[in-house]
């Protein structure tokens, strides 16, 4: 909120009242936010419209510069929500390519693989369900949400909230680009615009940067927990024919993690023509060690001799990273307020065991849609605020299957918080989901925010790490080029710091600088001065992959994710 | 003296990581990020810019190639070109596209639209071809500014100053005539939110190379694509000796 303030400031001095304009149009509904949640959304309300024979204008504006590009998941998709919004999906050719005919778990020990029975009736049990890439499935529905006439803007970053003056979300304003490293106008310089709505919809994934400004605005997470999340990273592999089993799923918890760290991986093959394999490691966000990297956790990871052996004689493809949250029902907020309302990973309806949040991201768009449309189309809003506030979206959600699913694996995460760590939870997963179904009258609560777990640098080990071999394990800058990230160079750092001093003196000092290693694409170096002794924190923003983990895990809360130009970001292709 | 002609090319983003097809018949381009080719990108904004200058009365963008080859023209107009034509190619045609075929289409076009100028990239990104232009001027018979870093109008000629191996070259060419852009001819604007929604009501003509009267028959046919051999590792050594006799080792001495 700073950052965008002291531009401005900077430019009404200097350049008088003609740049403080900003163009404006006017919308029905504004969607921020292309990925399953505000495209279903989007989707829902033209259906509406469409058989209602009502005009309804929708705008969605996405950061990345294609639909899709920003997307990055797993991922096995649950159908439900996708047969309620589309039941010709085949027909339409949406990309569901892979249907789970394999489902296996382990637990892995160093050396070793313990397989763990997938009982119908467990959470992650997949009999149903599809392995997709989620960006080519993002991508399809944005074509079907052109096809019914919904305005989509990709590469236009919606990076301010506007307000009307009862307080009441007016819409979003794009961000003025065109500005230099040093925050002055270039002669390319232009103002944002703004896109002005009856509701705007937030659909900005997982920690979204607006949604954070949200929940202070209007005091959102007041009676829910702090949202806990994870970091998944991810890989694409083209693996040797003779390994390549379609349609097969396999999870893995324990090694490289120790019982307390809680994470695990996932290797789907793909079904699509060539002998594709999607891979990666989760670890939970609420990690203690400073000195963990994830990153080298998962590369390590795949030296794993049951999952080397899949991959040798293969070749990496694609990488990425995203923050994923695992809060579920106890971290819930409100999700309307006056002018808005919250959809998606956003406010974060991921069902944590069964590792799947797109069906619910979908389905919390639809419902949205669905509280929207008669009050937008209606002749007498009857809204006693200027933006609608529609609280039937809330009412709704609690009715529906995402909130029983959720509610029924509230106590899963959190039984991780025990002396016994992960087995401890494995325990009561299989004692109170698979013969309870959540029906425990008790709701176990979650640590507390990710970036207070950190213990000091100088009470953990540091880790050993093997180094890359570069068939099987990789570095990070060669990782961080496959994900094809980049951003205009001569602009303000999007990763900004609240105060300048404290990376150094807090961080550096006392956690050994973790942002160095929870960093999936090498943002952060401590670097010496270039005169006399100590450290800087020097800030590669070019290579962020708009993660979010920084603005998560930072111990000192100290830096703030804004969204930089649009366009910028990874350039992920189907991940 | 009053039609401006813009090529503008779709190629897959600088900032990819390009990947050979398993059966090395090209590069991988389905759902890989694309966005119009840098050089383009200047031309249009020289084009913007003259006719801002108020000497030309109209920009027309062109591009060739399948229906997503329409974003890039979009972007175009979004900058501020006046109208568009998608000339489609699709299918194995795209993929033997090449410049001399695009030469044909832009001669045809350039006489059709009575253009008095058309400006182009020096060269697109992901064939480096360098060609596009100059057959361009000499299937029209037109003089050419190639490497263009300044372009000026001076009545009905045009004074180009030219990047080349030495420095610098200024020459005065006469319109009509074909002009392409270097890196520092200008910095292309932001195509902006608002213009996007404008060049959205703005024509793209839609036709086919045939309309033209032009053969897009390539006449040369690409085999196979590799990737560059993976570069080895260097080798420190410890004495002047043991380096010269690594290099004797390598026959490089």
């Amino acid at each position: 909120l700073l950052f965008p303030l002291s531009k401005l400031f900077h430019l009404q001095k200097s350049y008088g009242e003609q740049y403080m304009e900003r163009f404006a149009d006017e919308a029905d509904v504004v969607i921020v936010g292309g990925g399953p949640a505000g495209l279903s959304a989007a989707i829902r309300l033209k259906q509406l419209a469409n058989e209602q024979e009502k005009e309804l204008r929708v705008c969605l504006v996405e950061k990345a510069s294609q639909i899709g590009a920003h997307t990055l998941s797993g991922a096995c998709l649950e159908p439900s929500a996708l047969i309620e919004l589309f039941p010709d999906w085949k027909e339409r050719g949406a990309p569901l390519n892979t249907p789970v005919t394999e489902d296996l778990f382990s637990i892995l020990t160093k050396k070793h693989r313990i397989p763990v029975p997938m009982l119908p009736g467990l959470p992650m049990n997949n009999h149903g369900n599809y392995i997709v890439r989620l960006g080519h499935f993002v991508r399809w529905l944005g074509e079907q949400a052109e096809e019914l006439g919904v305005e989509i803007y990709p590469g236009y970053a919606a990076a301010e909230v506007l307000f009307h003056e009862d307080g009441s979300v007016k819409g979003i304003a794009t961000n003025d680009v065109g500005i230099a490293k040093d925050g002055s106008p270039k002669d390319v310089f232009e103002r944002g615009m703004e896109l002005h709505a009856k509701v705007t919809l937030f659909g900005e994934g997982c920690h979204g940067h607006l949604a954070k400004q949200l929940y202070q605005r209007f005091n959102l997470r007041e009676n829910c927990e702090p949202q806990t999340y994870a970091i998944g990273l991810k890989e694409l592999w083209v693996i040797d024919e003779k390994k390549w089993r379609p349609g097969r799923i396999e999870h893995s918890v324990g090694w490289p993690l120790d019982r307390n760290t809680y994470g695990g991986s996932f290797l789907y093959h793909l079904n699509e023509g060539e002998p594709l394999v999607a891979l990666g490691f989760v670890i939970g966000l609420d990690y203690t060690n400073p000195y963990l990297s994830p990153f080298r956790e998962f590369q390590r990871w795949k030296h794993h001799p049951f999952i080397a052996k899949t991959l040798e004689g293969g070749d990496r493809i694609a990488y990425g990273a995203r923050a994923l949250n695992e809060g579920g029902y106890q971290s819930l907020p409100k999700v309307t307020f006056p002018g808005g309302m919250l959809i998606g990973c956003s406010p974060g309806f991921m069902n944590v065991p069964k590792i799947k949040g797109t069906h619910t991201a979908m389905k919390s768009g639809m419902l949205a849609a669905e509280a929207i449309f008669p009050k937008v189309t209606a002749e007498d809003p009857a809204s006693e605020t200027t933006g609608f506030h529609i609280p039937e979206y809330e009412e709704n959600l609690k009715k529906s299957w995402i909130w029983k699913e959720l509610y029924s694996v509230r106590n899963i995460r959190p039984s991780f918080h025990n002396y016994f760590g992960l087995y401890g939870g494995m325990l009561y997963t299989g004692v109170f989901y698979w013969i309870f179904r959540g029906k425990e009258p008790w709701t176990l609560k979650h640590a507390g925010l990710d970036s207070a777990q950190l213990k000091p640098a100088k009470e953990c080990l540091p880790i050993e790490y093997p180094k890359p071999d570069g068939k099987l394990s990789f570095d990070l800058l060669s990782s961080v080029a496959l994900s094809g990230t980049n951003h205009e160079g001569d602009q303000p750092p999007h990763l900004t710091l609240k105060d300048d001093s404290v990376p150094v003196a807090r961080n550096l000092a006392i956690y050994d600088g973790p942002e160095q290693r929870f960093c999936p694409a090498g943002v952060y170096e401590y670097v010496p001065l270039e005169t006399g002794e100590g450290m800087r924190l020097q800030i590669n923003a070019q290579n962020c992959v708009h993660c979010k983990t920084c603005d998560i895990k930072d111990p000192s809360q100290n830096i703030n994710w804004v969204v930089p130009e649009g366009s910028g970001g990874p350039a992920y292709n189907g991940m | 003296m009053s039609r401006v002609l813009v090529g503008v090319k779709r190629v897959i983003d600088y900032a990819v990581k390009v990947r050979v097809k398993p059966d090395h018949s090209g590069v991988v381009t389905d759902g890989v990020k694309h966005s119009m080719n840098p050089f383009c990108e200047i031309a249009v904004e020289e084009a913007v810019k003259l006719k801002e200058k108020k000497l030309f009365k109209e920009v027309v963008a062109v591009s060739c190639g399948p229906a997503q080859a329409t974003e890039t023209i979009r972007t175009a107009l979004a900058m501020g070109c006046d109208r568009g034509i998608h000339v489609e190619v699709t299918g194995k045609d795209y993929e033997s596209l090449g410049p001399l075929q695009v030469s044909k289409i832009f001669a045809a076009l350039a006489k059709k639209e009575e253009a008095s100028l058309v400006i182009l990239g020096k060269q697109a990104i992901d064939d480096d071809c360098n060609q596009t232009g100059q057959m361009t001027a000499a299937l029209l018979d037109w003089p050419q500014g190639t490497f263009a870093s300044e372009v000026e109008i001076e009545g009905d000629k045009v004074k180009v100053v030219r990047e080349i191996d030495g420095g610098l070259e200024t020459i005065k060419i006469n319109m009509p005539a074909v002009v392409t852009a270097d890196l520092r001819l200008n910095t292309p604007r932001y195509a902006t939110l608002p213009n996007i929604m404008k060049a959205k009501k703005k024509k793209i003509a839609n036709m086919k190379p045939a309309d033209l009267g032009v053969d897009i028959v390539s006449r040369l046919e690409v085999l196979r694509v590799d990737e560059p051999p993976t570069r080895l590792a260097g080798v420190k050594v410890e004495t002047v000796d043991d380096l010269v006799a690594k290099l004797k080792e390598s026959g490089t001495i």
